[in-house]
């Protein structure tokens, strides 16, 4: 393999698995610029993805149901499973004021437990069926294209719409406030809980779809699904790096998913000169990497560039 | 004069427990006036601007609206009735422009867009003479800045009834006549507005009528031409009331803490304390009466090492030694290792004081686990000083592991004051130690006191009840704005005479900071 086709090849492969963290950091910040910190969000995306999945197999056998309607029901299941996800982490944290990281922490671990059931549950047979379905219209053709389905550019519409709405919209002010300063908001009569709800809900919605997308469209395999948690975690560090804005986390979806498959494609071009050896460390790099990030963002201290200024902590109404 | 009534209260009093914040008040705000309300701290006046702004719901009582009578729940409907208040603590997103912080909550139907907003905003800005700019993020604007946003966050909903709750506490003189132009522009403009404020030459310059209230109560609306200050203060502060506290002669005074040329700025670069010098003897009440939020805090804290010390020195004439030792810019712990026997009850009991979550034992600990050399914590010493103070200040409590949130107010007051007695102090701070006590638990701090006064210690009282002041205190300093207005003798002072003290900001003299 020459240098050139291995780096076009790297790329190739990147960009296509950092729309998973596109999906999960867009979710997450939905949910942050609502002031809630959702770390169930790795836990989330499990759930999306066994979601997801177990719709497709309800469908099979293949060829009763229209492709084009296989995949719009596993994307509703998708992510209608972490929309209730989302619905639980909101009534702890909304309703019951429960410690944000606790519930996050506590969904996570409930999520991957339950996605390795599902789909040890499920047959690889009945659910695998959809990948060229996935992957229409470039599922046969030979072109560089062939990598993206159907859910690729949704994750880039989803990202570019939520850009806009939390900027451009009043609906976005609304909630950007919420997440600054909910007492304020509340103040102006916004209605601050229905905001976090509605967010976290959405949000986590989302986040689902980025399971769906790493095993029906990117990865394709069987054991796939045991990656989406190291992703998930990435997709929450990916919110930082992209400054709570989803049309940066476009470029810095890329970016980490570059890093995060590193290991396995730097070492293979052999022109680099890169030891096998050495994948281990580059499979350190995106973390390495989110560190880097923080430092940097810490130092610069920029006011604009800062988290949600009520990110974490949950809001009490003062007594009337 | 044809005068229009914008505003009416008819006999509305609210009740929060078994205190009235207000009782029976009737006010009638007029459109085109400004309508000043006067009073001292805890007399009712926030409480009273909040049930008209849709924060309290009156408990009795009825408000009308240019003739009509309404029902204000929320801040949402005393904007549809035209109604906007300007909080002393500014409610603003503080990453947000201006213009984002202003249209924030309104839903006029109409497509959102910023530029349509600025528009808006400048129109505001020419009308009223304000000078703004609406992409300006709040957290770049200075304190004067952030109150403009406030009062056109109000005008862009279209209020006609201003409230103002304190506005020049924060400000300028230079500023302050500033927002007094706006406020008569906005007035000829045929709004009614409201302004609440302790300072009488400000009352003067800018309402045209002032309400006294007092202990809830509404005392009297004068029409300001025909008062003046002292008249003002009367009202405001009322007759003496005759308390009987037990009040005995310093003995042996002797110099025990002098205070020279203090001064701090806070992170705003207001001065909270400006150039404070006094001096505090053993066997004597020190009283420190004054408006809330003068400079109390930040001097008790300054002494107790707590606060940041911009000038001034803090010396400490140590009864034991002889010697001189500078307080200054030493932490807590440093002053403790000097040897200095200082105990300072906070006004912040449970948040400064003690740990509402801990048990009684447990919060005796604060101040003595340095302690023994074992790495285990002697938990006996600590729980017999418990007991000891449970049992000499009849607190009521099932027992010293009962965690402090659980007692009531004046009982966590018993135990704190107890445990800064107990190691046996030569300078002691309180500050407003009977707020929220009943007449019962306020006389037994009020003996406590005396008796560390008559064992030699040098007492430092931070109160708010002019009449405690007057019978409690050997000498009574009076702070204004964190400057020293005078210092009186507690036998002969009267209350008019601190409260005239309390509100003398000479105007025009304070640069601005920072």
């Amino acid at each position: 393999m020459n240098l050139w086709n291995g780096i076009l090849d790297y790329i190739l492969s990147a960009v296509p698995l950092g729309m998973t963290f596109l999906y999960g950091s867009t979710g997450e910040i939905l949910t942050e610029k609502s002031g809630h910190l959702n770390l169930g969000i790795p836990g989330i995306m499990c759930v999306g993805a066994a979601g997801g999945c177990a719709a497709i197999q309800a469908l099979h056998p293949a060829g009763t149901v229209h492709p084009a309607l296989v995949v719009l029901i596993a994307v509703l299941a998708a992510f209608l499973a972490g929309g209730l996800m989302g619905m639980l982490y909101s009534f702890l944290t909304v309703t019951l004021h429960a410690n944000q990281n606790v519930t996050g922490l506590a969904l996570t671990t409930f999520g991957v437990g339950l996605m390795k059931f599902i789909m040890s549950k499920l047959s690889s047979v009945k659910y695998l069926y959809a990948l060229p379905y996935f992957r229409y219209p470039f599922a046969e053709s030979e072109s560089s294209l062939k990598y993206c389905g159907v859910l690729f550019f949704f994750a880039i519409l989803l990202a570019l719409v939520c850009s806009y709405v939390l900027l451009k919209t009043r609906v976005g002010l609304h909630l950007r406030a919420v997440g600054e300063n909910p007492a304020t908001a509340d103040a102006v009569g916004i209605n601050v809980f229905l905001y976090k709800y509605v967010a976290t809900v959405i949000g986590s919605g989302i986040a689902g779809l980025g399971g769906l997308y790493y095993i029906m469209d990117y990865a394709g395999s069987q054991e796939a699904y045991l990656s989406i948690e190291a992703m998930g975690w990435l997709s929450i560090a990916l919110v930082i790096f992209a400054l709570w804005k989803p049309h940066i986390s476009l470029i810095g979806s890329a970016v980490f998913g570059a890093l995060f498959i590193a290991g396995a494609y730097i070492p293979g071009i052999r022109e680099l000169h890169v030891s096998m050896s050495s994948t281990p460390l580059l499979k350190m790099l995106p973390y390495v990497f989110t560190v880097l990030v923080l430092i940097v963002i810490s130092i610069r201290n920029k006011r604009e560039n800062q988290p949600p200024g009520a990110l974490g902590v949950n809001y009490y109404r003062e007594e009337r | 004069m044809n005068k229009t009534i914008a505003l009416e209260l008819k006999n509305v009093s609210k009740y929060f427990g078994s205190v009235a914040a207000n009782q029976h008040v009737d006010l009638t705000l007029y459109k085109g006036e400004i309508l000043a309300v006067l009073g001292e701290n805890g007399c009712g006046k926030t409480t009273l601007m909040n049930m008209i702004a849709g924060i309290y719901f009156p408990d009795e009582g009825k408000i009308y609206v240019d003739g009509e009578e309404v029902v204000i729940r929320s801040p949402k409907d005393a904007f549809r009735h035209g109604i906007g208040m300007i909080h002393q603590h500014f409610k603003l997103v503080d990453v947000f422009s201006a213009s984002e912080n202003i249209v924030l909550g309104v839903k006029d139907g109409k497509r959102f867009a910023l530029r349509n907003v600025n528009k808006t905003v400048k129109e505001l800005c020419g009308k009223y003479g304000f000078e703004i700019d609406p992409a300006k993020r709040i957290h770049e604007m200075s304190v004067s800045e952030k109150q403009t946003v406030e009062i056109l966050k109000v005008l862009y909903r279209g209020a006609d009834i201003l409230i103002l709750d304190e506005p020049t506490a924060v400000l300028t003189p230079q500023e302050t006549s500033r927002l007094f132009d706006i406020l008569r522009r906005m007035k000829e403009d045929g709004k009614a507005i409201i302004i609440i404020t302790h300072k009488l030459h400000e009352v003067m310059a800018i309402s045209d009528r002032v309400a006294v209230l007092r202990k809830g109560e509404h005392i009297a609306t004068v029409n300001t031409q025909e008062t003046n200050e002292t008249a003002l203060t009367e009202m405001m502060v009322g007759k003496k009331v005759s308390l009987n506290i037990a009040r005995s002669e310093p003995v042996n005074p002797e110099k025990r803490l002098e205070v020279t040329g203090l001064t701090t700025v806070n992170a705003d670069g207001i001065r909270v304390l400006d150039n404070v010098s006094f001096s505090v003897s053993s066997g004597e009440i020190l009283g420190i009466a004054g408006i809330a939020g003068s400079g109390q805090r930040e001097l008790l804290e300054a002494i107790a090492g707590l606060q940041h010390i911009d000038a001034g020195s803090i010396i400490y004439c140590d009864p034991k030694t002889g010697h001189d030792v500078n307080l200054r810019d030493k932490t807590p712990l440093q002053i403790r290792d000097l040897g200095v026997r200082l105990s300072f009850v906070p006004e912040d009991r449970l948040g400064m004081g003690l740990v509402a979550n801990m048990n009684i034992t447990d919060n005796m600990m604060l101040r003595s686990y340095r302690r023994g050399k074992s790495v285990f914590l002697d938990r006996e010493k600590p729980k017999a000083l418990a007991e000891n103070i449970i049992k000499s200040l009849d607190v009521v409590t099932p027992g010293v592991t009962t965690p402090v949130r659980r007692l009531s107010g004046g009982n966590v007051q018993k135990v704190l004051v107890g445990r800064e007695i107990s190691s046996a102090p030569s300078l002691l701070m309180v500050a407003y130690p009977v707020r929220g006590l009943d007449i019962n638990s306020s006389y037994t701090i009020y003996n406590l006191l005396n008796k560390q006064k008559e064992s030699g210690v040098a007492v430092v009282y931070v109160g708010e009840d002019l009449d405690v002041l007057t019978e409690l205190c050997d000498r009574i300093m009076v702070i204004c704005s964190g400057r020293v207005t005078g210092i009186l003798d507690g036998r002969t002072a009267v209350k008019e005479e601190i409260g005239l003290l309390m509100t003398k900001h000479d105007a025009g003299t304070r640069e601005q900071e920072g």
